[in-house]
């Protein structure tokens, strides 16, 4: 895959170029700030692109704030968000930025490279990866909820999964159950949650979080 | 309250100008109320002087005295202000406590003189019912003037006979023309009493002000002690944190960080022999390493969360309102960013607040409003919860108080039993204009 990175640390960036090289992929660009970054995507048109929230010259969303325009002018642009941090609050921003081909996750989880480079390959497909902080983050919120309170420990566990865009088969392999009982948790937790089940991976990830984030 | 506006004099409020029947009627009724009060002060003016006379050993009556007069220049304070837009500074600190022991006249009466404030609501309180109560009257006696004219200009001639002689104001009665002519006289005083009665109830504000007020002096040492016991608390909390963080990096990130170089260390030592438990040596060195990050994560939204960083105070608030277990609604009309340190002030008392509505209110809904005037963030946070919070005043609120009062920022809370719960903070503070973002 062409991908653009966008890090402003140089020992991660250059970690990172090294890691997305060693699983065969082209780094086509890698920039350090905001700007350079809006220019790279619109030259590049990358496959996806791996960007850092955090960037010059305001060192703060920067990155958030460039991905969302450059989605704006080329949609669906596949991205894939990290940060030291994650906010459900940039995470609804980047999904309503059209929900296709979006992924947040927190930086440590480039400590795992094969679940990484997954998740990279599930946004380029237009898919979705969010980070299972995010998730938990909205869990909270809906405690008290009755629905979400009556989902059973297993089901939050596999809702937390589902909502970073996995398919059933790698549920069942993340978790070590059957497909067959994540298929069941999953229609459970769907008519707990009064979400209509649908195909996608992709679709099922938005329902969950569109309703989570309410 | 904002402290600074006590300091570096009252601007003078406005005159009263013109003539307007409406306001002279709302004058001449505010006169006749100031009358009352100035009745009511005689009374504690007695209560004070026979409790300062009285036979007997001990000062016990005189400071329960002084703390009702004290009551009646609050209120008369409060007039002033609302009607007049005097501002009469209050008193910088409570009454004075009573020397044990103490006992006689003299004694109560070098209590009341040991403090400023008291020493002035003391002479206040004797000259009051005088100069007060004589400023409040003139409009009221000109009406009754007034009306005794028009009264005279039909009745005068026979009340005259009948007492041997009548003089209205100078015009001796003595027949039809002196008679019409007090009437006159008493018809021109009804419109001057309208005219005066505004004038009468500024003059009488003023006059509360100038036996009132404490003196500069007195308001700049309250000020300067306000200061000293808020940067104690200041430095004492900072202090407090920082040692919190030292701890928690100590506890966490860094002893994990050891741990991670023991088991890279271990690995190494196994590569050769035994590959199979490196394997398992170098995922849990990840894992330390993860966990490293997350307790750092943590610490960092402790100190200062990115997302206020970031985004400043509205969305940082939005953010802790979209994880906060009760539905919250947050309405934020702010034209710019507040100084950081308010800006951090203001979050981790809505977070802390917050944290109570989850924890403790049984609410189903809160509501956080936040907006900027006349110098002032005003914040409140309203739960549907069963209220009663304010009897329980946790440390967690006196904390946020504590916080606050660093800034001079003040913090309400209303909170009958049964809900629902209102907590409104007030902090003075400048606002930077917008940030531009550079998208």
């Amino acid at each position: 895959m062409r991908i653009v990175l966008a890090e402003d640390h140089f020992l991660l960036r250059d970690g990172l170029i090294r890691l997305l090289q060693a699983y065969g992929h082209e780094v086509v660009a890698a920039v350090d700030n905001g700007a350079d970054l809006l220019k790279a995507l619109t030259e590049q048109q990358p496959d996806v692109a791996v960007v850092d929230v955090r960037l010059p010259p305001s060192f703060t969303d920067e990155g958030l704030r460039a991905v969302i325009t450059a989605r704006r002018s080329m949609p669906g642009l596949p991205v894939l968000l990290l940060s030291q941090y994650v906010e459900p609050l940039y995470a609804r921003e980047l999904l309503a930025s059209g929900g296709r081909g979006v992924g947040y996750m927190l930086k440590d989880r480039v400590t795992n490279g094969s679940q990484f480079l997954d998740s990279i390959r599930r946004v380029a497909d237009g898919g979705t990866a969010m980070d299972p902080e995010v998730i938990s983050q909205l869990l909270v919120r809906k405690e008290r909820d009755e629905n979400i309170g009556a989902l059973s420990e297993r089901e939050r566990e596999v809702l937390e999964w589902v909502a970073q865009g996995r398919s059933n088969a790698g549920i069942a392999q993340g978790l070590f159950i059957t497909e067959k009982a994540v298929a069941k948790h999953i229609s459970n937790i769907f008519t707990k949650l009064n979400l209509l089940p649908t195909d996608g991976d992709n679709r099922r990830v938005l329902a969950v979080l569109a309703y989570l984030d309410q | 309250m904002d402290r600074t506006m006590q300091l570096g004099g009252n601007p003078a409020p406005a005159e009263v100008r013109g003539f307007s029947a409406s306001a002279g009627f709302t004058g001449l009724r505010r006169a006749l109320t100031l009358c009352w009060m100035s009745i009511a002060g005689f009374g504690r003016a007695l209560g004070v002087t026979t409790a300062i006379s009285l036979i007997g050993p001990g000062l016990g009556l005189v400071p329960r005295a002084m703390e009702r007069v004290r009551a009646l220049a609050a209120r008369q304070r409060g007039l002033a202000e609302s009607w007049s837009g005097v501002r009469i500074p209050g008193p910088p600190g409570p009454l004075p406590t009573a020397p044990e022991g103490a006992s006689g006249a003299i004694a109560r009466y070098r209590w009341i003189m040991s403090d400023p404030q008291t020493r002035r609501e003391f002479t206040w309180i004797l000259t009051d019912p005088i100069a007060g109560g004589f400023l409040a009257f003139m409009p009221i006696a000109f009406v009754l003037s007034g009306f005794w004219g028009i009264f005279l200009a039909f009745f005068g001639i026979p009340l005259s006979t009948e007492w041997d002689g009548l003089w209205y104001q100078f015009i001796p009665i003595d027949g039809q023309a002196t008679a019409v002519l007090a009437g006159v006289l008493g018809v021109l005083q009804l419109p001057l009493a309208l005219w005066m009665a505004p004038r009468a109830v500024r003059k009488h504000a003023l006059y509360t002000r100038s036996m009132l007020a404490p003196s500069e002096q007195e308001l700049m040492a309250s000020r300067i002690e306000h200061l000293t016991t808020t940067r104690s608390t200041a430095v004492d909390t900072q202090m407090a944190e920082i040692r919190r963080i030292e701890r928690d990096l100590h506890d966490g990130a860094q002893a994990r960080l050891v741990a991670m170089g023991m088991t890279l260390d271990a690995a190494e030592h196994l590569l050769e022999t035994n590959p199979e438990a490196v394997r398992a040596l170098l995922i849990e060195a990840r894992e330390s390493s993860s966990k490293a990050l997350e307790e750092i994560r943590n610490l960092v939204r402790g100190i200062h969360p990115p997302v206020l960083a970031d985004r400043g105070l509205a969305d940082a608030v939005r953010a802790l309102a979209m994880v906060c277990p009760v539905p919250t609604e947050v309405v934020v009309d702010l034209p710019g960013r507040p100084e950081m340190p308010v800006e951090s002030a203001a979050y981790f008392a809505i977070s802390e607040i917050l944290t109570n509505v989850a924890k403790h209110s049984h609410a189903d809904r809160a509501w956080i409003d936040i907006r900027y005037d006349h110098g002032m963030l005003r914040i409140t946070v309203t739960d549907s919860g069963r209220g009663g919070a304010d009897a329980a005043r946790g440390s967690g609120l006196r904390g946020i108080e504590r916080r606050l009062s660093t800034f001079d920022g003040v913090l309400a809370v209303s909170s009958p039993v049964n809900g629902p719960t209102m907590v409104t903070m007030e902090l003075p503070c400048a606002l930077s204009s917008p940030k531009t973002t550079s998208s």
